[in-house]
C-alpha cells in the first residue's frame, strides 16, 4: 500500500469494508505511517456514537457482561464497535488477548467489530489510540462504541474516561475491590454493577457500594457539579435543592451476565444517562473536555518529539548528560539552549 | 514525530498479532494454550478464539483484528475439510495475501502437502520446538504498514 491510497482506505471505510476499518485501526494503534491524515479525514463523519466504558477487576465478568450488552443492543438492530484492552506484558511487550473467547454473540454478525487492543507498554498513548479508535468505529457508522478494560491503573482510567458512560463492574463479596475502588474509580463511574448478583453477598456489595457513592455524593455537592462540570441551575449558596434535582447520583445495579439478567435494565440505565448529560448540556461539556484534553496531549506529544529530535541533533542526551555531569554547562543553560530558538522565532512570527 | 523514523514497509515497531484458533469440534486446547503462552513470551500480540470456533468465526475473527498470522490448531482429524474454508474466507476479504497460515496438530504429511498447497504456509507436528514456530513466524510474517 502506497501513500497514494490513504484515502482510499477512508472512503472504503466510510463505505462500510470491515477490512479498511480494521486497517485503520492498525494503523491508528501503531501510530504508523499517515494515521494522522486518517483520523483527520474520520473526523467530519464522527460524533453520533454513543460510548460506553466498562471497567472493573479481573474476573469481575466484564466480557461477559459486554457480551450480553451487545446481544441486546443487536436486537434493537443497532450495529456495535467494541474495544477490548488487555495488559501487556512490561518485560516482552507481548499480550494474550482473550477477552474475543467471551464474545460469542459477536460471531458470524457484521452488525459487531469486536477489536482486541494490548496496553503496549505506551504510557498514556493509549488512550490517544483508544480515542482514535472510537472515532474510527463512529464514522463506520457504528451505533454504540463499547470499550471493556481492566481498572488497574491510571492508564486504563483514562481509556474508560473517554467514553460519555463509564460502568464500574464489582463482584460480589470482593470486600477489596470496593476498597480499591476508593483510589479513583469510584470518582469516574456514572453507574455501578454488581455482577454475578446470583451469588453469596451481592446485595452486601451492592450495600457497601451504595453507602460509598452517597459519601462521594456528599463531598461533590460540596464541590462544583459534577465531574467538574457546573451545573445549569446550580447556585452557589441555596444551591442544595437544585443541585440535587439536576445531578446525576450514580445508581447500583446488579446483573447476572452469564444469563442475561439485568442486562436490559443495564441498557436502559446508560440510555437515561445519556439522555442526563444531553438535557443537561453535560453531554457538550464533556466533549469539550475531552477535545482539549486531546489536543494538549498532542500538543505534548508533538513538542516532546521536536525537542527529542532537536537534542539528537546535538548528539543525544546521553552527551548532554555528561556535559552536565561534568559541570561544562548545566541543565538550564541546556534546556535554554535548545529551546531558545524555538522561543526567538515565534516570538518573531507573533511580531 | 515518532513516525518520522519508521521506515516504509521495512522495520516493524508494532508487535507480531496472531490469532491462534482452534476449528471444528476438537476440544483439545492445551497445546493452543501452550502456543499461546510461548507466542507472548516471545513478543507477540495473541488473540485466543477459544474452542469450537467455526471457520467463517476465525475468519471474522483475523479480518476484524487485522492479524498478521491465523495458527489454526487442529487435532480432530477434520482438517481437509476446515482448513480451506478458513482459507477461502481469507481470501474473500482479500486479506490472504498478507496473512500468514499456520496450522499446528495431527495431520499426516500428505494431507500437509495439500494444505500447503491450498495456501498454508506450514504445518506444524507433535513435538515441534517452540523456537522453531516463532522463529518461522518471525521470518515469514509480511511486511505490511
Amino acid at each position: 500500500m502506497t501513500e497514494g491510497a490513504t484515502p482510499d482506505l477512508v472512503v472504503d471505510l466510510l463505505g462500510g469494508d470491515m477490512r479498511a476499518l480494521a486497517r485503520t485501526i492498525t494503523r491508528i494503534e501503531n501510530r504508523s505511517g499517515d494515521y494522522r491524515d486518517l483520523v483527520s479525514a474520520l473526523y467530519p463523519h464522527t460524533g453520533s456514537a454513543s460510548v460506553v466504558g466498562i471497567t472493573g477487576s479481573p474476573g469481575a465478568g466484564k466480557s461477559t457482561l459486554v457480551d450480553e450488552l451487545v446481544a441486546h443492543y443487536r436486537e434493537n438492530d443497532e450495529t456495535v464497535g467494541v474495544i477490548a484492552v488487555d495488559p501487556s506484558s512490561p518485560y516482552t511487550g507481548g499480550a494474550v488477548l482473550g477477552d474475543r473467547i467471551r464474545m460469542g454473540s459477536a460471531v458470524g454478525d457484521h452488525g459487531v467489530f469486536v477489536r482486541s487492543m494490548s496496553a503496549r507498554g505506551h504510557l498514556g498513548g493509549l488512550s490517544t489510540a483508544t480515542v482514535d479508535a472510537v472515532k474510527a468505529f463512529d464514522a463506520f457508522g457504528m451505533d454504540r462504541v463499547v470499550i471493556e478494560t481492566v481498572g488497574a491503573g491510571q492508564n486504563e482510567v483514562d481509556v474508560v474516561r473517554t467514553a460519555d458512560t463509564v460502568v464500574v463492574l464489582v463482584q460480589p463479596g470482593s470486600g477489596d475491590d470496593v476498597q480499591m475502588l476508593k483510589a479513583g474509580i469510584l470518582e469516574i463511574g456514572d453507574v455501578f454493577v454488581v455482577n454475578k448478583a446470583d451469588l453469596d453477598g451481592a446485595e452486601r456489595t451492592a450495600a457497601d457500594l451504595e453507602e460509598m457513592l452517597e459519601l462521594r455524593g456528599s463531598e461533590e455537592r460540596t464541590r462544583v457539579g459534577h465531574h467538574g462540570a457546573v451545573e445549569v441551575g446550580s447556585v452557589a449558596d441555596d444551591g442544595e435543592t437544585e443541585d440535587e434535582s439536576d445531578a446525576w447520583s450514580p445508581p447500583v445495579l446488579q446483573t447476572v451476565a452469564t444469563t442475561g439478567d439485568g442486562i436490559a435494565g443495564l441498557a436502559t440505565t446508560l440510555d437515561g444517562h445519556r439522555a442526563h448529560l444531553e438535557r443537561t448540556g453535560e453531554r457538550e461539556s464533556r466533549a469539550r473536555t475531552r477535545a482539549a484534553a486531546e489536543v494538549r496531549t498532542l500538543l505534548r506529544q508533538d513538542t516532546a518529539d521536536l525537542v527529542e529530535t532537536e537534542l539528537r541533533r546535538r548528539g543525544g542526551i546521553d552527551e548532554v548528560a555528561a556535559r552536565v555531569a561534568e559541570r561544562e554547562t548545566d541543565p538550564y543553560t541546556v534546556a535554554d539552549e535548545l529551546l531558545g530558538p524555538l522561543r526567538d522565532y515565534l516570538a518573531e512570527v507573533n511580531d | 514525530m515518532s513516525a518520522d523514523h519508521e521506515p516504509a514497509g521495512g522495520e516493524r515497531e508494532r508487535p507480531i498479532r496472531c490469532l491462534v484458533a482452534k476449528v471444528g469440534l476438537d476440544g483439545h486446547d492445551r497445546g493452543a494454550h501452550v502456543i499461546s503462552r510461548a507466542f507472548r513470551d516471545a513478543g507477540f500480540e495473541v488473540i485466543y478464539s477459544g474452542l469450537h470456533r467455526a471457520p467463517e468465526d476465525i475468519v471474522q475473527a483475523a479480518v476484524q483484528e487485522d492479524v498478521d498470522v491465523v495458527g489454526l490448531s487442529i487435532l480432530s482429524g477434520a482438517h481437509n475439510t476446515l482448513i480451506p474454508k478458513v482459507i477461502e474466507g481469507l481470501a474473500e476479504y482479500d486479506a490472504l495475501s498478507d496473512t500468514l497460515v499456520v496450522v499446528g496438530g495431527i495431520v499426516p504429511d500428505d494431507d500437509a502437502k495439500q494444505l500447503k498447497e491450498a495456501g498454508v504456509a506450514e504445518v506444524f507436528g507433535p513435538g515441534t520446538p517452540m523456537e522453531e514456530t516463532i522463529q518461522f513466524i518471525r521470518e515469514n510474517v509480511a511486511d505490511r504498514k
